[in-house]
């Protein structure tokens, strides 16, 4: 009983809505962004219809740069942008410019490996139908790759929780912040294992969505 | 009878590690509206190749493709879309739109146009369906369908833009015997029925015999024969024109010439067409002539819709020859082709 009454429960609400407001904000904007990206670099490959070998390994090569900075690292080189871009490094605003920059190079990569996985006979069939390269890509591939763009999501969502627990500890707040300041600080062992439970129930409920999704969407 | 398609001297090179490899060399060949024109060859021998640069999927490295008239490399982009909505393709392997239904699959190329109204590419779909057989199909995905039907559906979507070619890319090769001659029935009905001219590819001889009018023998990136299917069938003059004619045939040439050394008399062979298949010329011939016959091989078949008869004969009299000699002038005079094999 004294689990349960000894928890600073409005600090845990908050924490959760924070952490979701990060979570999906930072979500869409690494959509938004790594979309684009992951067609551009998909397009740009090697053998694809506008190869172009070195725009694509110079931008190959900056995704990989931010995809190797650790996250927590990428946090503190990042704040002086954050700063700059939304006025404060801090609180949940603040956790996102960096989470987007994490995450979007990796969804991107998601979404050129899920489109190379779409046959190169249903490219040619297209492009034998005298289309453009915009309706080549909005028409055919996108709906064609889409139970693993989805997946890709799935699995970027997921990473993002990840994120958004480390961001809080560098003051971005939510349930990583508050698994630092009560669980690792103060020897609260039962908020720690509040929030981790928390965080699981996230991903589940994520994964689980992710997974409806795809198998809505595929008709192999 | 205008062409409708024209290869001028063309060729294609592919660039493997700073090396041009030859695709293709010194490709000329002329497709007339209307007709189907086949092109025969191996694996490797360029088909594939020679078909894409019609529409230009590849482009040719040296020469022109005109297709009325108009050299196609030349064309910008809206110019070559403009072209490709004029030029239907179907696939071996279908290629078809795995997240859309068999009606959004033919619709498919109307809405790329984007020139017709929701309601003209409802009509056009409906037809286009029925025509192919698949009305009670028209909301599955192509994942719930047979190779056969999946195959009706490239074709159906190919004819959504009422194009002036169909290129056949091949297209039965991954269908079963029984499926194949079904959806090469239904190509020939399309060539009649809308004079829509049809350019194939196949390694099968037997597509080539049921469908075609025209074949070309493409071996190592060169046209080593072409002419109408009759008489490239029937007499074959280059060594893998014979040698795909025999495979279909399932004639081995070797056991054949040495079986026939034990036969005595002369070794001819006729070949008859049309309506000479129905007449009982041989039986009249040899009798008149005093002439016996042993007959030992022999096809007797239809080339698309032309009856032929090829026979090979041992022909013995009682007269030096004579007799033999006056019975190959009546053949000949009847029209029969006479080849003496001996």
């Amino acid at each position: 009983m004294e689990f349960f009454t000894t928890l600073p429960w409005p600090d845990i609400v908050e924490a959760t809505f924070d952490t979701s407001l990060m979570l999906g904000a930072s979500f869409v904007f690494t959509l938004l962004l790594g979309l684009p990206l992951g067609i551009l670099l998909f397009l740009t490959g090697k053998n694809q219809i506008l190869e172009r070998p070195r725009f694509y390994a110079a931008l190959s090569f900056i995704v990989n740069v931010l995809r190797s900075i650790p996250f927590i690292i990428l946090i503190i080189v990042l704040i002086p942008f954050t700063l700059l871009l939304i006025g404060t490094s801090l609180g949940v605003a603040g956790a996102i410019p960096p989470l987007v920059i994490g995450a979007a190079p990796f969804f991107a990569r998601l979404v050129e490996t899920a489109l190379r996985e779409v046959d190169h006979g249903i490219i040619e069939a297209v492009q034998s139908m005298g289309a453009s390269t915009r309706q080549l890509v909005c028409r055919a591939l996108l709906p064609e790759a889409l139970p693993g763009i989805i997946a890709g999501a799935t699995v970027t969502a997921i990473a993002l929780i990840g994120y958004t627990a480390m961001s809080g500890v560098l003051g971005g707040g939510g349930l990583g912040d508050l698994a630092v300041r009560y669980g690792y600080q103060r020897f609260q062992d039962n908020v720690m294992i509040v929030t981790v439970a928390l965080l699981i129930v996230m991903v589940q409920i994520l994964q689980m969505i992710g997974d409806r999704l795809v198998l809505r969407f595929s008709h192999k | 009878m205008s062409s409708i398609l024209e290869f001028q001297n063309v060729s294609k090179n592919y660039r493997v590690r700073k090396c041009d490899i030859p695709a293709l060399t010194d490709i000329d060949l002329s497709v007339t509206a209307g007709e189907v024109f086949g092109v025969i060859g191996h694996s490797g021998a360029g088909k594939s190749t020679l078909i894409r640069l019609i529409n230009l999927l590849e482009r040719p490295s040296g020469g022109r493709v005109l297709i009325n008239g108009e050299d196609v490399t030349r064309l910008d982009d809206a110019g070559l879309c403009a072209l490709r909505q004029r030029i239907g393709m179907i696939f071996q392997h279908f290629n078809l739109l795995s997240s859309k239904t068999v009606a959004d699959n033919i619709a498919f190329p109307l809405r790329i146009a984007g020139r017709h109204s929701a309601a003209e590419i409802q009509k056009r779909v409906a037809e286009l369906i029925e025509r192919v057989g698949l009305t009670e199909h028209t909301h599955k995905y192509p994942a719930q369908l047979s190779g056969g039907q999946k195959q009706r559906v490239g074709i159906a979507r190919a004819l959504a833009t009422q194009p002036q070619i169909l290129l056949c890319d091949e297209a039965t090769s991954a269908l079963d015997p029984q499926t194949t001659q079904s959806v090469l029935r239904l190509l020939d009905e399309i060539n009649r029925e809308l004079r829509l001219t049809i350019v194939l590819i196949t390694h099968e001889m037997n597509v080539i015999r049921t469908l075609c009018d025209r074949v070309a023998v493409l071996d190592s990136g060169r046209v080593v024969e072409s002419g109408h299917v009759a008489d490239v069938f029937l007499h074959p003059q280059h060594p893998t024109s014979r040698r795909f004619v025999y495979e279909s045939e399932d004639i081995d040439e070797e056991t054949m010439v040495t079986a026939f050394s034990h036969v005595s008399g002369r070794l001819i062979r006729l070949t008859f067409r049309d309506e000479a298949t129905y007449e009982p010329v041989l039986g009249r011939i040899t009798r008149q002539c005093d002439v016996d016959f042993s007959l030992l091989t022999g096809r007797i078949d239809r080339i698309k819709n032309v009856p032929y008869g090829q026979l090979v004969l041992g022909l013995s009299d009682r007269d030096s020859g004579r007799n033999i000699n006056e019975a190959l002038r009546r053949f000949r005079e009847e029209g029969l082709v006479v080849e003496e094999l001996n």
